[in-house]
């Protein structure tokens, strides 16, 4: 299990765990919820933000905020 | 009959295209009470003998609210005896994120309003290789579905005809409340029986101003509110899991895509336009072409709004019998409109282009690349847009803060955009350049254009600075939250674009139209009234005093003698030796004064002043080129010049920027804070300029 931040770009991943104290309600809200399938699209300069596919919406979130989204890599 | 119906939808589901379509140009764009919020109404005949009023609410992904405009759609939905309160709610879902559109859906019936759902965009399912079973997904949804396509003008009539039938809706709840948290909620149903259980979860758990004496009583009489705000949050995400676990249900079943058919023009777009370096230099040139187009086409209309309103002036003063109603027409009210009129061309085109980029989905990406940079401003990548619009006028820039969801970053943002070099700041800076720069170039650049360009980079440069002081002093604590969905691109709406550069000049217009005028008036009246004998017997002074004069060097000196001493001259005078070490006369004391108005009433109170025959720009400068101080050195030198520049770059002499930064904070506290330390900082900037150059 990984921090999202460290989600290699173009890999899919699942979500495990998210520490939900630290995320705010809307980014719950919309799709990023254990079990819900990940992916990293793009990277912004100095690797922040990052840019999202979370099952099907496609975000763009901050590193601190990926930091508390652990995930493991689809095979 | 007469009904009302609420929109409802997630931010890029073409809301805003359904609500255009249905009611088009009959909307009224109005506030919300006591904020700033635009609330958009319009009517629809939806059949020969059924009106109704449709409300347009500001875009929410769910009803937990994270910003002011999304507690707006919370207020609304929980107050029955709003006059807006709908009969109706139609919930838009954008047929591509069909699941999570469904969350706002199940929150809104579940608050026992009857509710439908309205699919839009249906022209990409093909497209997108999605097949929707329709009938099923009703019959598991409890409601009616509209599929529709604004593009392909489909559904809209059995949107109507399901609209007009809204009394056969079902009102049943998606999800029960008790499988969240048995006890609790069993708790809050037994302590309020006869009140709706998701309303009075909604009231406890959301920090909304709506009936603040209805929601005190619930929260303090009992110890729901004592549950610690990480349970409250806990029970919100164990609910918005519930949720879904009922929507994935129920598209398993009724929902198909095929990934195969989908085409991948978003990923191949994304890659060049948010491209660690092609992103910036594209988004750079975007906003060139930009800026150079806004300057080039707006000139032609501006010359003849300028022209038109300065004929106008004369021509009254010439038809209408003297006295102080025709002065305070032609010199008062006309001036001032066409203070406010000029504008329009400018702010009208950086609207067209903000709203282009808005509609194709490139604003969000640009967002996206700015965020980290900005953030170490203590901005937010959303303050790109409000710093954009800046430079067309601060006020419509101001309320443009308001999707960012951190108050601090918000604040801040709203706090440095007035030193974005706006509209107003470069009638004043034309005339400076053209006075005190020399001509010839450097490099093929030349260098009145540079100078022009270093007080843009100056005013940005500013903004990001105090942005910087801002962020490490101001002691506010909120939590940083930064969600921003990336849209699909999207060939923008006519319509849709038309309406916003429509909306949004005509805010301009209003708010700062009625303080412009008003303050135009009140200079009028300071400018032509005075006390002593000097203002009201100048006639005779100069008279005797210029014995050679007549015909209109006369008149015009005349003018300038009563200037000199009237109110406004006085106030100019007194100031003078404040201003003085920074290079000014107490002529120029007077324009500063009258710059309050609008920063460019500059020229025109100087060409006053200096008893310019006409108000032709090459006439004025002439005269201010020969305006000399006692020592017998012109008075506008580089050092003065320049001072001048910094001052006009780094004051707040907007009145209307400073009355809606009040609207936006909802206190007096940080337009003062505005007012007081950016025209210190001018006057210290300006000081040291004069001191260093001359």
């Amino acid at each position: 299990m990984i921090p999202l931040d460290q989600l290699p770009k173009g890999k899919l991943a699942v979500i495990e765990d998210i520490d939900s104290d630290q995320l705010p309600l809307k980014l719950i809200e919309m799709g990023c919820l254990p079990g819900n399938k990940v992916s990293l699209i793009q990277k912004a300069p100095l690797n922040d933000p990052l840019y999202l596919k979370i099952d099907e919406s496609h975000l763009a979130i901050r590193k601190e905020s990926a930091q508390h989204i652990f995930v493991r890599l689809s095979k | 009959m007469s009904l009302n119906i609420a929109l409802l939808g997630n931010p890029n589901t073409g809301k805003t295209s359904i609500f255009n379509k249905l009611t088009g140009l009959s909307q009224k764009v109005g506030n919300y009470p006591g904020i700033t919020v635009e609330k958009k109404k319009g009517i629809c005949k939806l059949s020969n003998t059924t009106k109704a009023h449709i409300i347009d609410l500001p875009g929410t992904y769910s009803l937990n609210a994270s910003s002011i405009d999304e507690s707006v759609v919370i207020e609304l939905l929980l107050n029955k005896n709003n006059k807006d309160y709908p009969n109706v709610a139609v919930v838009v879902a954008d047929v591509e994120n069909l699941k999570r559109n469904l969350l706002l859906f199940t929150q809104v019936k579940d608050l026992g309003i009857p509710t439908m759902l309205l699919i839009n965009m249906s022209d990409q399912m093909k497209r997108k290789g999605i097949t929707i079973d329709i009938p099923m997904l009703e019959a598991k949804l409890n409601t009616r579905i509209a599929l529709v396509s604004i593009r392909e003008n489909k559904g809209l009539d059995l949107l109507k005809e399901l609209l007009i039938n809204y009394r056969e809706l079902s009102v049943k709840p998606t999800i029960k409340f008790e499988d969240i948290d048995q006890h609790y909620f069993d708790h809050l149903k037994n302590t309020f029986p006869d009140q709706q259980l998701y309303k009075l979860w909604l009231l406890i758990t959301q920090d909304i101003n709506f009936a603040k004496i209805e929601r005190k009583k619930i929260i303090d009489s009992i110890d729901f509110k004592t549950q610690s705000e990480r349970n409250l949050k806990k029970l919100q995400q164990k609910e918005t899991v519930k949720r879904y676990q009922f929507i994935n249900n129920i598209l398993k079943n009724t929902l198909v895509i095929d990934k195969e058919s989908a085409t991948d023009f978003r990923s191949k777009l994304d890659r060049i336009l948010i491209h660690k370096f092609w992103g910036y230099v594209i988004f750079f040139l975007i906003l060139m072409t930009i800026f150079q187009s806004i300057f080039d086409w707006s000139s032609i209309p501006q010359d003849f709004i300028d022209s038109t309103f300065a004929s106008l002036s004369e021509q009254l003063k010439i038809r209408l019998p003297e006295g102080v109603f025709t002065s305070l027409l032609s010199e008062g009210i006309i001036p001032g409109l066409g203070g406010i009129i000029i504008f329009i061309p400018q702010i009208a085109f950086l609207f067209l282009f903000i709203s282009i980029l808005e509609e194709t989905g490139y604003m969000s990406r640009v967002v996206f690349l700015m965020d980290r940079g900005l953030r170490r401003f203590g901005l937010n990548g959303k303050s790109v847009i409000p710093l954009i619009s800046g430079t067309a006028c601060a006020i419509p820039a101001v309320m443009a803060t308001r999707n960012i969801e951190n108050w601090k970053e918000r604040l801040i943002t709203i706090l440095v955009t007035p030193f974005t070099t706006c509209s107003a700041r470069l009638p004043v800076y034309a005339i400076l350049i053209a006075l005190v720069i020399p001509q010839g170039s450097f490099l093929g650049l030349n260098y009145q254009g540079l100078m022009l360009m270093f007080l843009y980079l100056v005013g940005f440069g500013m903004a990001l600075i105090s942005a910087w002081i801002l962020s490490k002093t101001l002691n506010i604590k909120s939590k940083s939250y930064f969600v921003v969905e990336m849209p699909n691109y999207k060939l923008p709406l006519l319509r849709n674009i038309g309406i916003t550069v429509w909306e949004k000049t005509k805010t301009f217009i209003t708010e700062a139209g009625k303080i412009i005028l008003a303050i135009s008036i009140l200079l009028w009246i300071l400018a032509s009234n005075g006390p002593g004998k000097d203002f009201s017997e100048a006639e005779q002074i100069v008279k005797s005093n210029h014995k050679q004069l007549n015909g209109d060097a006369l008149s015009n000196k005349i003018n300038s003698h009563k200037l000199e001493h009237s109110y406004i001259g006085i106030l100019g005078k007194s100031i003078e030796p404040l201003i003085s070490p920074l290079g000014y006369d107490w002529k120029i004391g007077i324009a500063l004064i009258s710059s309050f108005a609008a920063r460019e009433v500059f020229i025109g109170t100087l060409a006053t002043i200096y008893s310019v025959e006409s108000n032709a720009e090459e006439t004025i400068k002439n005269r201010m080129a020969s305006e000399v101080r006692a020592d017998g050195k012109p008075l506008f030198d580089l050092a003065s010049g320049i001072s001048l520049m910094f001052f006009y770059a780094f004051a707040m002499q907007c009145m209307s920027t400073l009355a809606i930064v009040k609207k936006e904070t909802n206190s007096w506290k940080w337009p003062m804070i505005q007012l007081v330390g950016m025209t210190l900082l001018a006057y210290f900037v300006a000081f040291l300029t004069y001191q260093i150059l001359s």
